[in-house]
């Protein structure tokens, strides 16, 4: 029962959305021998008690994908950022 | 008409009388009653059985805390089972039946189980049937759970129509009482949007079991009025707030007036509002809870405050001679009702002292009233005769004297009252105990969640009326849409009025249920009426070590069923508290969740159901297929011919006959389900090479390209074909099933991980349809049909590509041509757009007579590509790499693409791992079967093998039944015998290891 402030569409029901998981992690480059790093991109997760970063797709809307930051526990909407802006960590 | 029907007064409509059915007979009464006033009324007192002893029980309540009196209404596909009489409203034409007793309520033969009573304790069941093997418990269960149980649900499909509404306001009020009610209007006349909803068919809460000729009707009346007459309020009756979900979001189930259902003309039987509201404000009132002592399910044994209801709001007189048994001075009021009815009415308070306005009201209306006194024990055959009236000691808990035996016909009961915290419980708000009124009241609410009243535990009229003014403006505040600046400072200065209390406060606080009392009298003494759970089985838990709240619970069942323990969950914590010796709160609260009372799942459904449950798609070809025999199936949402019937009479003499004519002349099928994506930009061609495992940097325009691409796990994603349209244009097609998925995938890619790349992708799956051309035939036919476009070896060579635009009939039509196949024939996939679809399918058709053109279904398609070894989901299923599809040598070693890194981890490039194969069978008779395990010769047949089927047909080229499967080793067993075992099937036999190219492994008959 979220509500979603898409930066494109406006608030829309998360009904439109699909969640997609951490948000939080960088994949290394393709062509470098990092098996390492793509293991820790891939698997490794936080379960985290409250703030989480988090992808998302407007996959029911402008088709954008969006990192949120939700609080796990109040799921409580911080922002919303257009995927390819977000602040890295 | 009755004789418990008062002359007078009550808020029933006596110009409107209304029969319906109870049990096969007529019962009347008139517009205003529940089926439970309306039984009062007729003097009826035995209206159930109980869950467990089939004990006769009657009406404890008047309202949704009903545990007793369920009923079952209609028959056939509209029966409902397990419906309070106290909340359902009488209406005409309605067939209510009592339920869980045979032949009736009043004789049932399955009340035997109470002389086995001191066997049926919490867990009987469990421990004396569960042993000594399950086996037991299998073969007695269902005769247990026909013995004990509630009514019966229909297994007919729901004619009725239930509908979703979504609304959007500033505050909602939940609960119609007094404090609801202020609140509700503190709100609107700040400016905002108000709905307040009520699970009533009549709002007004606790004050409709007040007199309403009285100060509090006509200040119940004026508010009613002036918030009917605010444009920016919604008053929901019969509408049940449910449940509190997320972002203030309430599920509010709305039931429509008797009689105006209507299913043929669209009104639903009931609406579910998903109310999004920016701020709550919960005003759920108490529910009041009995006294336990021995034989207090008898049928005239009711809530005190129930007692008032019916003779204030229903004007049913629900005995003649009553006790009321009390600690509370809310019960006065009930008593004071009750005999200004004209009952003999005697009141016992176990409190030594009342307050003196209290007595003398009670002395003014005839009530009796004995203080230190309380109710131990009942007698009557079915129904109440007479009770035991003892001396209590209410700080010690102990009865201090001889009893004596009082004859009565109604005994009203009240163990203090129980804020109703579901609401606040379900948003994870903590119930926290307030000693000094011996409850659990909400903790700390959400950010813009408020209560009010006798729910935060208010305890008179003027302090739940004030409380619901202040909160009701607090909540306007917090909303953000008050058009008016309030804040909680102005409280109180424009809060009408309430109306003069006949005798001082009626706080409802009672002592404990604690101590020594839960042993008052002989026999059963009962905690949930419902669930038939007594005191002796809180004990034998507690003897046992379910002592936690929640252990408790689901060892005795208290607090379960349909009404979850409204009435008795308190007594039940506060006897395992007693016996424990701690504190109710060190007990503990169970935890409320939704549903508030129970949803139907029609409502919860909607219109979601049948053809609404999930779109279906159809490609333009569909009516062509369904006018020539086309056997449709569903794939994904698509609907797609599996076989056509003017092939054969069944599936699979169709699908071998479809196949043959693939392979020997030319066939159709109808593609369009692929997914299709356009790919655009000037880095298209990095991007692909990237996407896929092989390279498709120097794909040359004109010629079309088979991949795999893999997830970032290195599993397999997908497969497909790409064809470079322009030099940064690419047409890219994914299977049906992974359509959606792939572009998700795409665009992930681009937006996320690769956001410097110039591409764009765009879903194209629904503008174009496709028809896949296929057999030895099938260059000459598309030659003879489409002209306009060269089809020789040179102009579009295998992998080549074709445009044309049409002349004749299907003048300025574009077509793609992409030679590829699936079926291991000479075979061309022709794309149109999608309008175009069908003209160009009839036009193949048309020319192809010359031809005989025939089409093909997914089954002939499916086996076409087993005897040429291409893999589908069943083989990509998420599980398998690229080697273990074998097309490990697919994979590019000179670039780097999405999935290559973790592809290689040591577990998956281990030699053993399944990988596909083919299989044939090796006794004719022993098909393969999809899913069998396969095992080595030398292997036990337990566990999981060494692989499994994951693909069969019968391949008429082959001469026998041949598949695909998965399998440790993999090809290394070529030649070699292994074992499948099909254990849902009963079924084992051998099959042979072969290559999975079953046919033409050189690939001569498409590259012709």
């Amino acid at each position: 029962m979220l509500r979603i402030n898409c930066p494109f569409c406006g608030v829309r029901d998360h009904e439109e959305f699909g969640y997609f998981g951490d948000a939080s992690k960088v994949y290394p480059a393709l062509d470098a021998e990092q098996r390492d790093a793509w293991f820790e991109a891939v698997f490794m997760r936080e379960n985290p008690r409250g703030a989480h970063r988090e992808f998302w797709q407007h996959v029911g809307g402008c088709r954008r994908w969006l990192v949120l930051e939700r609080d796990t526990l109040s799921h409580d909407i911080a922002a919303v950022h257009v995927a390819r802006e977000r602040p890295l960590p | 008409m009755s004789t418990s029907r008062l002359a007078s007064g009550g808020r029933i409509d006596r110009e409107r009388p209304i029969t319906m059915s109870f049990d096969g007979r007529p019962l009347l009464g008139f517009a205003g009653d529940t089926v439970a006033s309306a039984l009062l009324a007729r003097g009826e007192r035995v209206v159930a059985r109980s869950f467990k002893y089939h004990r006769p029980r009657g009406i404890l309540a008047a309202g949704v805390e009903e545990p007793n009196a369920l009923l079952t209404l209609g028959r056939g596909a509209t029966q409902e089972p397990n419906l309070q009489a106290t909340v359902l409203e009488l209406q005409p034409e309605l067939e209510a039946r009592t339920q869980n007793a045979w032949p009736s309520v009043r004789l049932d033969l399955m009340s035997l189980n109470s002389l086995f009573s001191p066997l049926l304790s919490a867990g009987f069941y469990y421990k004396t049937f569960m042993g000594p093997t399950r086996r037991a418990w299998m073969f007695y269960e269902h005769f247990i759970r026909r013995a004990a149980g509630l009514g019966v649900a229909s297994i007919e499909p729901d004619p009725s129509r239930y509908d979703w509404q979504h609304d959007f306001v500033d505050v909602l009020v939940v609960g119609s009482g007094p404090a609801g009610l202020a609140a509700a209007l503190a709100a609107a006349r700040t400016g905002a949007e108000v709905m307040l909803v009520e699970q009533d068919f009549e709002p007004g809460g606790s004050l409709l079991a007040q007199p309403g000729d009285g100060a509090q009707g006509a200040w119940l009346a004026a508010m009613l009025g002036e918030l009917s007459g605010s444009p920016n309020v919604r008053l929901l009756t019969r509408a049940t707030a449910f449940g509190l979900y997320d972002g203030n979001t309430m599920g509010v189930l709305q039931r429509t007036a008797p009689g105006l259902a209507d299913a043929e003309h669209g009104v639903p039987r009931q609406r579910l509002r998903v109310v999004r509201a920016a701020a709550v404000l919960l005003a759920c009132g108490a529910i009041e809870r009995p006294l336990v002592f021995a034989g207090n399910d008898r049928p005239g044994v009711m809530l005190s405050s129930a007692v008032a209801s019916y003779v204030n709001r229903f004007a049913v007189l629900a005995g003649r001679r009553a006790v009321f048994a009390t600690s509370n001075d809310a019960s006065y009021g009930d008593a004071i009702a009750l005999a200004s009815a004209g009952a003999e009415v005697l009141l016992v308070d176990a409190r030594a002292e009342a307050r003196p306005e209290l007595l003398a009201a009670a002395q003014r209306a005839g009530v009796e009233v004995r203080l230190a006194s309380t109710v131990s024990q009942t007698r009557g055959w079915q129904s109440i005769s007479s009770c035991q009236l003892v001396p209590f000691d209410l700080a010690s808990g102990c009865i201090t004297g001889p009893g004596n035996w009082q004859a009565v016909d109604l005994l009203g009961m009240s163990g203090g009252w129980t804020p109703t915290v579901h609401l606040s419980s379900h948003r994870g708000v903590k119930p926290i105990y307030r000693s000094d009124i011996a409850c659990f009241v909400p903790g700390a609410m959400d950010r813009n969640q408020f209560g009010a009243g006798a729910m935060m535990g208010t305890q008179t009229l003027g302090e739940a009326i004030a409380d619901g003014w202040r909160q009701g403006l607090l909540a306007a505040a917090a909303s953000g849409k008050a058009s008016s600046n309030v804040n909680a400072d102005q409280a109180g200065g424009d809060c009408p009025a309430p109306p003069e209390q006949e005798f001082g406060s009626t706080a409802f606080a009672a002592l404990p249920p604690a101590g020594p009392r839960f042993r008052r009298g002989s026999g059963k003494a009962f905690l949930d009426f419902q669930n038939d759970v007594t005191t002796d089985d809180v004990d034998l838990a507690h003897r046992e070590g379910y002592e936690s709240v929640e252990h408790l619970k689901r060892y005795t069942t208290l607090g379960m069923g349909t009404d979850q323990g409204k009435t008795s969950n308190l007594s039940g914590l506060a006897q395992m508290a007693e016996r424990r010796g701690v504190e109710i709160p060190d007990v503990g609260s169970t935890t409320f969740r939704p549903p508030f009372t129970p949803v139907t799942i029609g409502a919860l459904a909607g219109r979601n159901f049948g053809a609404h449950l999930q779109p279906v798609r159809r490609t333009s070809m569909h009516d062509w297929h369904l006018a020539h025999g086309g056997q449709m199936m569903e794939a994904g949402l698509w609907m797609r011919p599996l076989w056509y019937d003017s092939h054969g009479a069944d599936l699979a003499n169709a699908y071998r006959a479809e196949m043959d004519h693939v392979r020997e002349q030319v066939g159709i099928a109808d593609v369009s389900t692929l997914g299709k994506i356009d790919v655009q930009g000037p880095d298209a061609a990095e991007f692909l090479n990237r996407v896929y495992v092989n390279g498709y940097a120097k794909l040359a325009v004109g010629k079309a390209r088979y991949g795999f691409m893999l997830r970032e796990d290195g599993m397999v994603l997908d497969d497909g074909t790409t064809s470079r349209i322009g030099e940064f244009e690419y047409f890219m097609t994914t299977t049906t099933a992974q359509a959606a998925r792939v572009m998700s995938h795409l665009e992930f890619l681009l937006q996320v991980v690769w956001p410097d790349l110039r591409v764009t992708v765009a879903s194209v799956s629904d503008q174009w349809a496709a028809m896949s051309v296929a057999g030895p035939r099938s260059r000459e036919l598309l030659q003879a049909a489409f002209p306009e476009v060269d089809f020789s070896s040179e102009a579009i060579p295998h992998m080549g590509l074709a445009h044309g635009t049409l002349g004749g009939e299907l003048d300025g039509v574009r077509i793609r041509v992409i030679r590829l196949t699936f079926s291991g024939e000479l075979a061309y996939e022709v794309y149109t757009g999608t309008h175009h679809g069908r003209a160009i399918w009839g036009h193949l058709f048309a020319v192809g007579k010359a031809f005989d053109l025939q089409p093909y279904g997914l089954e002939a398609l499916g086996s076409l590509r087993i005897e040429k070894g291409h893999v589908v989901g069943s083989e990509m299923d998420g599980r398998t790499t690229l080697e273990d599809m074998g097309q490990g040598r697919m994979a590019s070693k000179i670039k780097p693409f999405w999935g290559d890194a973790l592809r290689r981890r040591e577990e998956l490039m281990r030699e053993d791992r399944a990988t596909l194969v083919g299989l044939e069978a090796v006794n004719e008779a022993e098909a393969p079967n999809n899913g069998a395990i396969l095992f080595f010769v030398e292997d036990e047949i337990k566990g999981h093998g060494r692989g499994h089927i994951t693909s069969t047909t019968y391949s008429k080229s082959m001469g026998k039944a041949i598949g695909l499967g998965l399998l440790q080793g993999g090809l290394a067993h070529v030649g070699k015998e292994v074992v499948a075992a099909s254990p849902v099937h009963g079924r084992q036999y051998r099959l042979r290891v072969v290559s999975p190219l079953f046919l033409d492994a050189e690939g001569e008959r498409y590259r012709g």
